[in-house]
């Protein structure tokens, strides 16, 4: 008995050190085979989304039978659901390809843990929107092609009906403003909720959506100054108005506490007077409602409207191995026609000016040129702080405990507390 | 297994009959060869068992000591037993453990008590009985994370559930937003676990209702038992195996709660519905805490290791 038990252990060890072995060869030569020169991989979230996949594999194209081109650029495209996790597995068995894309927010943690590298880009970016540039520690890790911005949307029949004034950039609504609307549209007993903020949201929406009230109320996601701590700024008295007024919008019976699983289609079905959504959605919404649509800035709660800046963007990777090329690459799809092609695309704000003069929408006077101007006015940058994808986590959390009846002070510092301790846990952040 | 084909070599020795000492060194080789060829048969399972589940839960347990971190480019620290401190000092965790008490509580009985009913009406020879199997047993065939997607609609304010029992009570009853209520969102989750998961343990209960035989029905008969006294001296005892099989798969499935919850509520509303398992995915991949998700994976596996083990001691064979 004794004999067999140490044979099977015997065979059992042998067997996981085959294993073990077999997986650091393979690990060697990959890592050691990672580029050839001349031909560098590029991987993008958008295999969902054919015509954004479409758009770049042109710019692709374009550059590889381009003259200047420095190697072949490969398009690699995953399901956004399974991306992040896709780069994450893939830097921990050095497997990274040379492009990646990242969404915005997430860039200082990836370059913390250097995935990235900074960018030494020969294009001049210090014209293009601000929130498609993500710097982090006085570098530029990333570069986005286009930006989103949040909005409200209405129909300019109902707010005459109710007697409202349509908020513009010059004047966008106060609180009490937009009070006083909420309370008028629901008098007019048109919708079971005047308002939908897209409250069914998980994930990064939480964040992106509703941390500009929290800052346009005076408190943040964490203190910017350092970001060591979030004592005081994310469960402070700003905070906690913004999670009492939050609230009230759903208990006023403004707003669901878990709205559709569609919010855009329940609007341009009048099943909400209201739509506070991104740019994304107004393409679709002015093919169904016409002229009639009105797209408003969002709520300003006393230090100016907000909302919430970056996207996808496009960066290098540490361990590429002819990042030269990849930096030719990113300026090449930095041209202003490339630009304007994956706007238009995408239905997305292009990084600067000359590539908006491209698109009739977004040129001066166009349709949609005021998601521009809110964006380049109120867009403020998701913490750049490697903690952010811990905050989003937290804050997300919150907000789902607020708009189910959480009181907000216990809510909030639950949030402080475990975001102060994994900051603390991680050594500060620091490089 | 190989103990009982083996018998012990002092008894062989001392068997009295000598005249047959050419068949041993043959039987010994024979043995031997099967030996091998049993190795050879269960090692590619055993191999890949130990790779991919023995292996990761070792390392798992390890990294549950450490601060590691699922994006870090800081190295990896032995930080002892903090990752456990933090958890139980968490309300969390214990919210969690709370919620799949109940959770297992309800379904185990329930569930089993519902399939062994399922498995009693279709253990019959009439018309049909075929497709009375295959109706209850699809919705164990279909993914848990579709059938939550489907529920979640059913369950919603003006979804199929409200309107139904709306209109079966002429408009009296206006049933709650199942589950964006923290009362009814557990319940509504244990309803449909149970709805999905039920005709399973009806497949296991129907083999083990196969294997009573006949005969101890017909004696019993003959003895003027009744239905219910067939039930309860016959099948009952009957059972015995399979109950224990399926008290402890059930069990284990509840202490697993996972998909139905990532998928309908992500735990909330306040924490309401969250989960153990729901716990360690939420710190391991969202928040990026591999460690900490590691001390709730330990923490889990011994939970299920001692609730086992109580199970097997009070099913035991009692001699």
């Amino acid at each position: 008995m004794n004999k067999r038990f140490t044979r099977i252990l015997a065979t059992s060890v042998a067997a996981a050190a085959l294993i073990g072995t077999l997986g650091a060869c393979g690990k060697g030569s990959a890592s050691a085979s990672s580029e050839g020169s001349n031909e560098i991989t590029m991987w993008t979230h958008n295999a969902g989304n054919p015509e954004e996949l479409a758009a770049i594999e042109n710019i692709v194209d374009s550059y590889n039978k381009s003259p200047g081109a420095k190697a072949k650029i490969k398009v690699q495209a995953f399901p956004q659901d399974s991306y992040n996790d896709s780069v994450v597995s893939a830097a921990a068995s050095g497997k990274l390809p040379c492009i990646v894309d990242i969404d915005g927010p997430n860039v200082p943690n990836w370059a913390w843990a250097k995935y990235l590298t900074p960018l030494k880009l020969e294009a001049d970016v210090s014209k293009n929107l601000p929130s498609t540039v993500a710097k982090w520690e006085g570098e530029t890790y990333a570069v986005g092609t286009y930006d989103v911005a949040l909005a409200m949307l209405a129909r300019a029949s109902d707010l005459k009906a109710a007697g409202i004034r349509v908020a513009t950039v010059e004047k966008p609504w106060t609180k009490d403003e937009f009070q006083d609307a909420l309370t008028k549209l629901k008098a007019l007993g048109k919708w079971d909720y005047p308002l939908d903020m897209g409250t069914a949201g998980t994930g990064e929406w939480l964040p992106y959506a509703y941390s500009p009230f929290l800052q346009s109320f005076g408190g943040d996601l964490i203190n910017r100054d350092g970001f060591q701590s979030a004592d005081g700024a994310l469960n402070g008295d700003k905070a906690i108005e913004w999670a009492q007024w939050f609230r009230g919008l759903a208990d006023q019976g403004f707003m669901a506490k878990k709205s559709g699983k569609d919010s855009t289609q329940d609007f341009l079905n009048s099943k909400s007077g209201i739509l506070y959504t991104g740019s994304w959605a107004a393409d679709k919404a002015r093919a169904a409602v016409g002229a009639d649509l009105v797209v408003m800035p969002s709520v300003d709660l006393g230090n100016g409207p907000k909302i919430g800046g970056a996207s996808w963007q496009w960066g290098v990777t540490s361990g590429c191995g002819n990042s030269a090329a990849a930096m030719d690459y990113l300026s090449y799809s930095l041209k202003s026609e490339n630009l304007a092609a994956i706007a238009k695309a995408t239905g997305t704000i292009p990084a600067t000016d000359e590539a908006a003069a491209l698109l009739p929408e977004y040129a001066k006077g166009g349709t949609n040129r005021i998601f521009m101007e809110l964006s380049r006015n109120y867009a403020v940058m998701r913490p750049e702080t490697p903690a952010y994808p811990f905050i989003a986590t937290e804050y997300g959390k919150a907000v789902q405990d607020i708009l189910a009846g959480a009181d907000p002070k216990t809510a909030l510092d639950k949030s402080v507390k475990a975001i102060d301790a994994n900051i603390k846990s991680n050594g500060g952040y620091k490089n | 297994m190989t103990t009982t084909q083996l018998p012990p070599t002092g008894r062989r020795l001392a068997d009295p009959t000598p005249a047959l000492p050419p068949r041993k060194p043959r039987r010994r080789r024979r043995n031997l060869r099967e030996q091998i060829s049993g190795w050879g048969m269960i090692a590619p399972a055993a191999v890949l068992l130990l790779a991919f589940v023995f292996l990761p839960a070792i390392l798992g347990f390890g990294l549950a000591f450490t601060n590691a971190r699922l994006v870090s480019p800081r190295p990896v620290e032995f930080v002892g037993t903090d990752n456990f401190a933090r958890l139980f000092a968490d309300p969390t965790f214990w919210r969690s453990l709370l919620n799949v008490s109940y959770f297992a509580v309800v379904v185990v009985p329930v569930q089993s008590g519902i399939a062994l009913a399922m498995a009693l009406l279709i253990n019959k020879k009439f018309r049909g009985v075929n497709f009375f199997r295959t109706i209850y047993f699809l919705p164990v065939v279909t993914s848990m994370v579709v059938v939550s997607l489907l529920w979640m609609f059913m369950y919603r304010k003006d979804g199929l559930i409200n309107e139904m029992l709306s209109a079966a009570s002429f408009g009296l009853i206006n049933g709650p937003d199942w589950l964006n209520d923290p009362a009814t969102a557990m319940p509504a989750i244990i309803a449909l676990s149970i709805w999905q998961a039920a005709g399973f343990h009806m497949i296991i209960w129907l083999a083990g209702l196969q294997s009573i035989s006949g005969e101890l029905y017909e004696a019993a008969q003959l003895d003027g038992a009744s239905r219910w006294h067939q039930f309860r001296y016959v099948t009952w005892p009957g059972l015995k195996h399979t109950r224990t099989l399926v008290l402890v798969t059930i069990t284990i499935q509840a202490l697993g709660l996972f998909d139905q919850v990532s998928v309908m509520t992500q735990g909330g509303p306040l924490d309401s519905t969250t989960t153990i398992i729901y716990e360690a995915v939420r710190s391991g991949f969202k928040q990026q805490e591999t460690s900490y998700a590691s001390a709730i994976s330990l923490v889990f596996f011994v939970l299920v290791l001692l609730i086992s083990a109580v199970q097997r001691y009070l099913s035991r064979e009692k001699d």
